[in-house]
């Protein structure tokens, strides 16, 4: 316990002398780090158009209320398209993690010095790599379109099911394997009657969890060509034409509160 | 289980059968039938050009290839400027996101704050959490011109949303008798603050941070695509100029960068917990 005593009078400190020291020196480090990026954005930055920010801001809000409610005959298709983008490239990814995910637990894989280190690698490219990109890339190679947005998100999620699934597979009940096993049971019999059933409750949790950010990724995903809500919000705002946007953004804030609020019934349907 | 219906079965019982996944057998008929049927319904508004698909595949062999043999110097000065701008939007958004989110984060946590401040604080998450980076990004482009300012803005603005969320969870689920006791001792409210709930939160306050950091990473390298700064806005160049291995480069390093941070942020947390 640091107590100094000063004039005669034990005082409690929170931390010792030297404690103390190494934490302001932290902070100076840290206010230094600080101060050196914000003076590099501020380079960056055309500050005349900063204080005009305001003005700008109400012009837009002017120009982009009331919304243009007519136009949301023609969204009907675009949403149409994002949903099956969000939950095709969800089906798929799931389908393509499963394997990854049994390869990358330290408990199933077959090899840990080979198979594992690969099937990790292939977790962490995809998850690092936001699906925007993953589409940029897939246009130039398979051509615009819905198919681009739908392998683009089945790409992205594959990662992030296959980390969430091996972890639940790592910290699945031994004992009940060793049951499987002692019934003289195949390698596939345990796995079919000793591990499945102690993760599908998260595998489906993992399912609905990563639909529901699929359809926020998929909404935006038009912006760089790959079909969905996002080709009408970049062609709206290529011409400048406000009202759409403003019923474009409500149309997807919508989607988004809604999947947000199928996926937490599903789970707690499940869980 | 049914009655056994022929001789061989009533001597040696049925055989088991494992037990189906969702019980009710209408329900589970139904959702297997709508799976199919709007999987049938997507799958026919989907076009797919399969003549221009199977063009692209000489491309995204190239593509591929480019993997092994990336070309880190031809844009090394571009590539350079993006990263550098990505990671100083990286760090200046995170120190200023998680400095706005903690008193927000306090104000969201009802056994903290009063009624109204609570309900201030959490319409404020739920707003940033609803808005995607992307659009914020184009719409504070839109305002406030294009560079890292309304990129740092951007991911300033979602990481408010994302760390008070989690951390005011955390305050809600702490131990009221530690902070009982400062509070028996007559400590102020912020002295409450500082000793009874800080302590407590910390090894939280440094895992979320460190997450959203990594997160906040990964986002500012797409952020430049709508014009908000960082090795996005390269990346689309090498991408629309068909330069492969130089996109291959970026996308190599984006990847490096994202397994340090993830690695280090695991050392740290396993040092704070």
């Amino acid at each position: 316990m640091p107590v100094l005593e000063t004039e005669g009078l034990k005082q409690w400190h929170r931390r010792t002398g030297r404690e103390s020291l190494g934490h302001w020196v932290m902070w100076l480090i840290g206010v230094a780090v600080f101060a050196y990026c914000w003076q590099q954005i501020s380079q960056a930055t055309t500050w005349f158009f900063v204080w005009d920010a305001p003005t700008i801001a109400e012009d837009i809000w002017t120009r982009a209320t009331p919304p243009k409610w007519e136009y949301i005959t023609q969204l009907g298709k675009p949403i149409w398209d994002t949903l099956n983008i969000a939950t095709l490239g969800t089906i798929i990814a799931l389908v393509l993690a499963v394997p990854v995910a049994f390869l990358a637990a330290r408990n199933t894989t077959p090899s840990a010095l080979v198979i594992r280190p690969i099937a990790l690698l292939i977790i962490v490219a995809t998850r690092s790599i936001n699906s925007l990109i993953w589409a940029l890339l897939l246009i130039a190679i398979i051509g615009p379109g819905v198919f681009a947005g739908v392998i683009a998100i089945a790409i992205r999620s594959i990662g992030f099911c296959a980390k969430l699934l091996y972890e639940a597979i790592e910290e699945i009940d031994e004992t009940q394997v060793e049951a499987i096993k002692a019934t003289g049971a195949s390698r596939w019999q345990v796995m079919a009657y000793g591990i499945v059933p102690q993760i599908l409750p998260a595998f489906a949790g993992i399912a609905v969890f990563r639909w529901d950010i699929n359809i926020r990724e998929s909404t935006v995903l038009g912006l760089v060509g790959a079909g969905g809500i996002g080709l009408q919000l970049s062609s709206s705002l290529n011409v400048l034409a406000w009202p759409q946007v403003s019923l474009i953004l409500l149309v997807i804030l919508a989607a988004v509160v809604i999947s947000e609020w199928v996926s937490a019934k599903v789970r707690g349907a499940i869980i | 289980m049914s009655a056994p219906d022929t001789d061989l079965q009533r001597l040696v019982g049925k055989p088991w059968k494992k037990p189906p996944f969702i019980q009710r057998n209408w329900l589970r008929w139904t959702l297997i039938l709508g799976f199919f049927a709007y999987l049938v319904a997507a799958f026919m508004t989907i076009e797919v050009n399969w003549s221009r698909v199977y063009e692209g595949l000489e491309r995204g062999k190239q593509f591929v290839l480019a993997f092994t043999s990336p070309d880190f110097t031809t844009r090394s000065g571009d590539i350079y400027e993006g990263m550098v701008e990505s990671i100083v939007m990286t760090v200046a958004a995170s120190v200023v996101g998680i400095g706005i989110s903690i008193p927000i984060a306090l104000g969201a946590a009802r056994n903290v704050a009063p009624l109204p401040v609570y309900l201030i604080c959490r319409s404020i998450i739920a707003i940033s959490r609803a808005l995607q980076e992307i659009i914020v990004a184009i719409l504070l482009v839109a305002i406030f011109g294009f560079g890292p300012l309304a990129g740092f803005l951007t991911l300033s603005f979602a990481t408010i949303g994302f760390l008070s969320k989690l951390l005011a969870e955390d305050i809600e689920s702490m131990d009221r008798v530690q902070a009982e006791a400062i509070k028996a001792s007559g400590a102020r409210w912020s002295q409450w603050i500082n000793y009874g709930v800080q302590p407590q939160v910390m090894p939280r306050l440094i895992g979320l941070s460190m997450y959203r950091i990594d997160i906040n990473f990964r986002e500012s390298a797409i952020l430049g695509l709508v014009g908000a700064g960082g090795i996005g806005a390269t990346l689309n160049t090498a991408f629309d100029r068909y330069e492969y291995d130089t996109a291959a480069a970026i996308l190599l390093i984006i990847i490096v960068i994202v397994m340090a941070l993830e690695y280090l942020s695991g050392i740290i947390r396993a040092r704070v917990q």
